[in-house]
């Protein structure tokens, strides 16, 4: 099927999407965004979120003609142009990236909170990233990295 | 595989009858896993996102009506006051990224004995809304699962909407799991306090081949609190009551031993479920303040 989506603020078209792939497949072998990850296509790892429509998900439970005529927003749209987005630069500063697999679902995950509430508490920031698994348990830098992007949208 | 939008219920009811073997997809949080790996391959999805009957909430005369649609986020932030069990089984389902998708239409289409959903709403008395082109009907929930993964909709019918009183009383809901996120229930249980009609709702999970309630505990709290007048006298529960509320919430699970637990780490652990969470239900309705773990 024909599939066509705004992604990042650009309109998208994919041909020959098979009915049963995720927004995921759709994003990462037919858009060329491979940004997003693909791990565990359960929903239990959060590597795949996205925003649709404004809203963070998991891309790899969104059919991918559910997404027809949405809004999708991935990691490779949170920079403006060179500039890193504040939860971005703070991942980078606080030492947050082991081996990156985990890093653009909680990028995506951590802006939305943010987004939301703008001086979340430390418990607030481990619920939100409770869908999002580092297997190399890089938790303790991961909070330093989000405390710090929370202080500096705060100031900018 | 073909992918069908439905616009309206109307336009949904009249796929699904046509093709009865075609997926509904809303969320997608069990579907496109059970896609994803093979586990099924279904001749079509049919997807209710965009389908405006199923997409809100609404109240009419003291009863809410949930479309199948709405995902667990809406019902945590604003349904908590109206639905406080419901709203707090919502709260431990998967992670905020599942909770933005995920339905209790879909957990009730999914019917495992573990949905999170499922004891809150049969603590409540909720009844499920099943429509098809011959009509729309409302079952009691705790007559809608037939078995593991299995539940009363016919095969033409879609599951459109749940509907639950307000409360009027305390309500509580605890799961047993390894950590607080992502976790399928060990075992799961919830209580509502109906003082309006002087009766106890409860509801187990991963429990049995069903989510089922535990009814001669219900019967036995409610004839406690009414011969003692506690319902317009409330005192501190009777040590008593509380345990043999536990033993008949325990009795009333046939669970087995599994992946996640054992069959008798299931039964005890229920029982001290239902021991806790009493408690709290109780010290909220006689003080107003609610707590909790």
């Amino acid at each position: 099927m024909r599939l066509n989506l705004t992604v990042n603020g650009r309109p998208h078209q994919a041909d020959e999407a098979w009915e049963g792939e995720s927004l995921l497949h759709v994003l990462r072998e037919r858009l060329g965004l491979p940004g997003s990850k693909n791990a565990c296509e359960q929903g239990e790892c959060g590597s795949c979120t996205v925003y649709l429509d404004d809203v963070p998900v998991c891309s790899c439970m969104v059919a991918a003609g559910q997404a027809q005529g949405r809004a999708v927003r991935t990691v490779e749209g949170l920079a403006d142009g060179d500039r890193l987005d504040a939860v971005q630069q703070s991942f980078v500063d606080s030492g947050a990236v082991q081996c990156g697999f985990c890093t653009p679902g909680l990028l995506v995950q951590a802006h939305d909170l943010i987004e939301r509430n703008p001086e979340p508490t430390d418990a607030e920031i481990r619920e939100s990233l409770a869908g999002n698994l580092c297997r190399c348990t890089g938790y303790e830098k991961i909070m330093d990295a989000v405390r710090l992007a929370a202080q500096r949208k705060a100031v900018s | 595989m073909d992918f069908l939008r439905a616009a309206s219920l109307d336009d949904a009811l009249a796929t699904k009858a046509q093709r009865p073997d075609i997926a509904p997809i809303a969320g997608g949080t069990d579907l496109m896993v059970a896609i994803n790996f093979d586990h099924i391959r279904p001749s079509g999805l049919l997807d209710l996102t965009s389908v405006p009957e199923l997409a809100d909430w609404s109240e009419s005369g003291g009863v809410i009506r949930i479309g199948a649609g709405v995902p667990y986020a809406r019902i945590i932030s604003e349904l908590g006051e109206h639905l406080p069990g419901l709203a707090m089984a919502s709260r431990t389902v998967a992670s905020p990224q599942i909770r933005n998708r995920g339905t209790v239409g879909g957990n009730l289409a999914t019917a495992s004995p573990s949905g999170d959903a499922h004891p809150a709403l049969l603590a409540c008395a909720a009844e499920v809304e099943l429509a098809s082109v011959r009509g729309t009907r409302r079952l009691p929930v705790a007559e809608f699962f037939t078995g593991v993964k299995r539940s009363a909709a016919e095969p033409d019918e879609l599951i459109t909407a749940v509907h639950l009183a307000r409360a009027t009383g305390p309500q509580q809901f605890a799961k047993v799991g390894t950590r607080n996120a992502m976790v399928i229930s060990v075992c799961a249980f919830s209580v509502a306090l109906h003082p309006d009609r002087a009766e106890v709702g409860t509801g187990l999970g991963s429990a049995a081949p069903t989510p089922r309630r535990a009814v001669e505990a219900e019967e036995f709290l409610a004839g406690e609190l009414t011969s003692r007048g506690m319902w317009t006298d409330p005192r501190p529960l009777p040590e008593t009551v509380v345990t043999r509320f536990g033993e008949l919430v325990a009795a009333a699970a046939a669970p087995i031993d599994d992946v996640r637990g054992t069959a008798s780490y299931r039964r005890h652990a229920l029982g001290v479920l239902a021991r806790r969470t009493v408690g709290w239900t109780w010290d909220e309705y006689s003080t107003g303040r609610q707590t909790c773990a």
